[in-house]
C-alpha cells in the first residue's frame, strides 16, 4: 500500500500522516496505546477495576490486540448509571472540558476531556477536514450546535487548527444561515444531512441557487443517513457531501470520516480501536461481516472507554481505498441492535418510547410495545403499568394520563400508540430485564 | 370524621376482582363497603376496611398499585331531598364531590353514603356547622361489628 495519498485532488495536510501509516507500524502503536489505556482505566475506574477482577484479569493480560476481546464492554447504560463522574480517570483538577449528551432516562451522560484529549479531539478533527479536501482558505460554515452537544464545538477547534476560517453560527435560524453562506463565501458546511435539506428546501423557497455559490463540500454527521439523501443532497445543490461519524462517548464528531472516494468513513484507528461484534453472542467477527460496532479509545486519558458498544451496526472493510488511507472504513450504519423496529414505515427506537413515557411520568415505568397487524395495519401498542406515584384515584385521571401518554408517544416517536394501562408486575421480565418489544405481526 | 379508603388499580379481565378479595379474606380484614370504577380498559376498585394501613401494605406486597384517599362518611334520612340537603351544602363551600358510593350498613330509617371531596376538611366544617355531623370511623366500624356485612363478590363485568 502506499503511504502518500495518490489521487491528484486530496488536499493532504501534514497531521493527517497517520492516515498513511503502513500496517505493521500502526498496530504496534495501537498496542502501545491499548496498554497505557487499559493501565490508565484499571488504575482509576472502580467499575473497569471490578469487571477486570471478575474475569480475573490484569491489565498485564494484554499482551497483543487480539487480548482486547478478553475484555469487559462498556454500555450506555454504565454512563447513566455512573453519573455524572463516575467513568473519570483524571482528577477534576487536569479535566478542562464537559460535554453532556441527552440521555433517555432524564439525566445525561456526561464526558470529559483533558487538555491532551482536546489535542486528540482537534487532531482527529483536522484530519476529517484534511480527508475531505478542505484546507487553510476555505470558509465553514459550522451549524452543528455549540453546546453542550459535542458537534459545535468539536468542528470548531478542528476547523480552526486546520486554518480554515471559521464562521461559528450554530444551528437554527435557517435565513440567516443562507444570509451568511451567501454574503461570506461559505465554501464549506458542517451540520445534520436533515439540516442541509432543509436549508436546500428554504434556499429555493427564499430564490437562493446554492449550486451557484461557492460551497462545495458538506460534512455531515450526528445522525444516521442514507444513499439516496446523500444523492439528493449532490445533485440539488452541486456539492459533494460526506459522512463523518462520531459520538460523545468516544469523543464526539471525528471518530471516523469519509475520504474523498465517499465509501464509507475511515477510522482514525491510532486512536479509535474498532471491533465488530455479534451483539447476541457478543463474539467478535471478522472484518467484511455485519456486526455491531464495539470502540475503544486509545488516546484518551480523561475518559478512556473499553469496547463501548456504540448498538450501531455495520461491518469493517480494510480493503485498499483510492485515496491511499490505511485506515479500515466502515460502511453506512443500517441500523441498530438496540431492538429497533419499523411500524407504518417509521423508525422506532424503544429508547424513544422510553423518552416519552418519561416526560410524562417522571420515572420509566415497566412498559412493553405489542406490535400487530390486523386487515394489513400495522398497530402499536404500548402496555404501561400502573405505578402508585401516578395512579389517581378516578377514571378520568387515569384516562388523562393514558391521553398524555399517547400523545408524548406520537410526538417523541412520529407514530400513533395505543396506550393501555397495566397493574404492575403483569409485564414479564426475563433474567431480571424486561423483553421491550413483542412483534405479533406475520410478515 | 375522615375515614381512610383503599383504591387499587385493576384490569378490565376476567378474575382481577378476586385476587384483592381473596387476600383480604385470608388476612381477616373485614370490607366494610366498596365501590368499583370501571371502564373498557381498567377498573377502579375502592374499599373501605377498619385496617387500612395493613390492607394498604398487604396488597402492595403482592402488587398491587394502591393510593389512600380521605372519605368524609355521612347518614342521610331514607327519604326524598336527603342527598340534595348535603350537596347543598357543600356547594356552598365550594367544595367539589368527586364521587359517592353507598354503605351497606344502616340505621332504622337511615343510609349512611361514602363521599370523596376535593377538599375532605372544608366539606366537614361545612358541614357541621350546619349540624351534618360526618360519622367518625370508629362509630362506623363498631356499627359494622353489629351488622352482617357483604364480602366482595361482586365480578367485573
Amino acid at each position: 500500500m502506499s503511504s502518500q495519498p495518490t489521487k491528484s485532488n486530496a488536499a493532504f495536510h501534514p497531521v493527517s500522516s497517520p492516515d498513511f501509516l503502513p500496517l505493521a507500524q500502526l498496530q504496534d502503536l495501537q498496542l502501545q496505546r491499548l496498554k497505557s489505556t487499559v493501565q490508565n482505566a484499571y488504575d482509576h475506574v472502580a467499575l473497569f477495576r471490578q469487571r477486570m477482577a471478575e474475569r480475573d484479569l490484569k491489565p498485564a493480560d494484554v499482551r497483543s490486540l487480539k487480548d482486547l476481546a478478553k475484555l469487559p464492554f462498556t454500555v450506555k447504560a454504565d454512563l447513566r448509571d455512573t453519573y455524572p463522574f463516575g467513568l473519570f480517570a483524571s482528577p477534576m483538577r487536569d479535566i478542562v472540558r464537559l460535554h453532556a449528551s441527552s440521555g433517555t432516562t432524564g439525566k445525561p451522560i456526561v464526558v470529559a476531556y483533558t487538555h491532551e484529549d482536546l489535542l486528540v479531539w482537534t487532531n482527529v478533527m483536522v484530519r476529517s477536514f484534511a480527508a475531505c479536501g478542505l484546507h487553510q482558505g476555505d470558509i465553514i460554515q459550522n451549524a452543528y450546535g455549540y453546546g453542550l452537544f459535542t458537534g459545535g464545538l468539536g468542528a470548531h477547534y478542528g476547523a480552526e487548527a486546520l486554518g480554515a476560517t471559521v464562521i461559528p453560527i450554530s444551528g437554527g435560524n435557517t435565513q440567516r444561515q443562507l444570509m451568511v453562506m451567501k454574503d461570506f463565501g461559505v465554501t464549506a458546511i458542517c451540520c445534520t444531512p436533515s439540516y442541509f435539506l432543509h436549508l436546500l428546501d428554504q434556499a429555493s423557497e427564499l430564490g437562493v441557487d446554492i449550486r451557484k455559490l461557492p460551497l462545495r463540500a458538506g460534512v455531515f454527521g450526528a445522525e444516521p443517513w442514507t444513499e439516496s439523501m446523500r444523492r439528493r443532497i449532490e445533485v440539488e445543490s452541486g456539492i459533494k457531501a460526506y459522512d463523518i461519524y462520531g459520538l460523545s462517548e468516544i469523543i464526539g464528531p471525528g471518530v471516523a470520516m469519509e475520504c474523498q472516494c465517499q465509501a464509507g468513513p475511515h477510522i482514525f484507528e491510532d486512536h479509535f480501536y474498532p471491533e465488530i461484534i455479534d451483539p447476541k453472542t457478543e463474539k467478535p467477527l471478522p472484518d467484511g461481516e455485519e456486526g455491531e460496532l464495539v470502540l475503544t479509545t486509545l488516546s484518551k486519558a480523561a475518559m478512556p472507554m473499553i469496547r463501548y458498544r456504540t448498538r450501531d451496526i455495520t461491518a469493517l472493510t480494510a480493503e485498499c481505498c483510492e485515496c491511499g488511507r490505511n485506515l479500515r472504513r466502515i460502511k453506512r450504519i443500517s441500523r441498530r441492535s438496540d431492538d429497533m423496529f419499523i411500524i407504518r414505515g417509521v423508525n422506532v427506537y424503544p429508547s424513544q418510547i422510553e423518552t416519552a413515557l418519561l416526560r410524562v411520568e417522571g420515572t420509566l415505568p415497566h412498559y412493553q410495545i405489542v406490535l400487530t397487524r390486523e386487515k394489513e395495519l400495522d398497530n402499536m401498542e404500548v402496555m404501561v403499568e400502573v405505578t402508585a406515584e401516578v395512579f389517581g384515584d378516578t377514571v378520568g385521571a387515569l384516562e388523562a394520563l393514558q391521553a398524555r401518554l399517547g400523545k408524548s408517544i406520537e410526538t417523541v416517536a412520529g407514530v400513533r400508540a395505543n396506550v393501555r394501562l397495566v397493574q404492575p408486575r403483569t409485564i414479564q421480565r426475563s433474567e431480571g430485564k424486561a423483553k421491550r418489544v413483542v412483534d405479533q405481526r406475520k410478515m | 370524621m375522615i375515614i381512610k379508603q383503599i383504591s387499587i388499580f385493576l384490569e378490565n379481565k376476567p378474575g382481577e376482582l378476586s385476587r384483592p378479595a381473596k387476600l383480604l379474606a385470608k388476612a381477616h380484614l373485614n370490607i366494610l363497603t366498596l365501590c368499583l370504577a370501571d371502564t373498557q380498559d381498567f377498573g377502579i376498585l375502592r374499599i373501605i376496611v377498619r385496617e387500612w394501613e395493613k390492607a394498604k401494605a398487604l396488597l402492595e406486597k403482592n402488587g398491587f398499585t394502591v393510593r389512600v384517599n380521605d372519605m368524609v362518611a355521612l347518614e342521610v334520612q331514607d327519604r326524598p331531598g336527603g342527598l340534595a340537603a348535603i350537596l347543598e351544602v357543600v356547594e356552598k363551600a365550594g367544595v367539589n364531590l368527586e364521587y359517592m358510593y353507598g354503605f351497606t350498613l344502616s340505621k332504622a330509617g337511615k343510609g349512611i353514603l361514602a363521599f370523596r371531596f376535593d377538599n375532605p376538611e372544608a366539606a366537614v366544617t361545612a358541614l357541621s356547622r350546619k349540624g351534618l355531623q360526618p360519622v367518625g370511623g370508629l362509630d362506623l366500624f363498631e356499627r359494622s361489628t353489629k351488622v352482617a356485612v357483604k364480602g366482595a363478590t361482586k365480578k367485573t363485568a
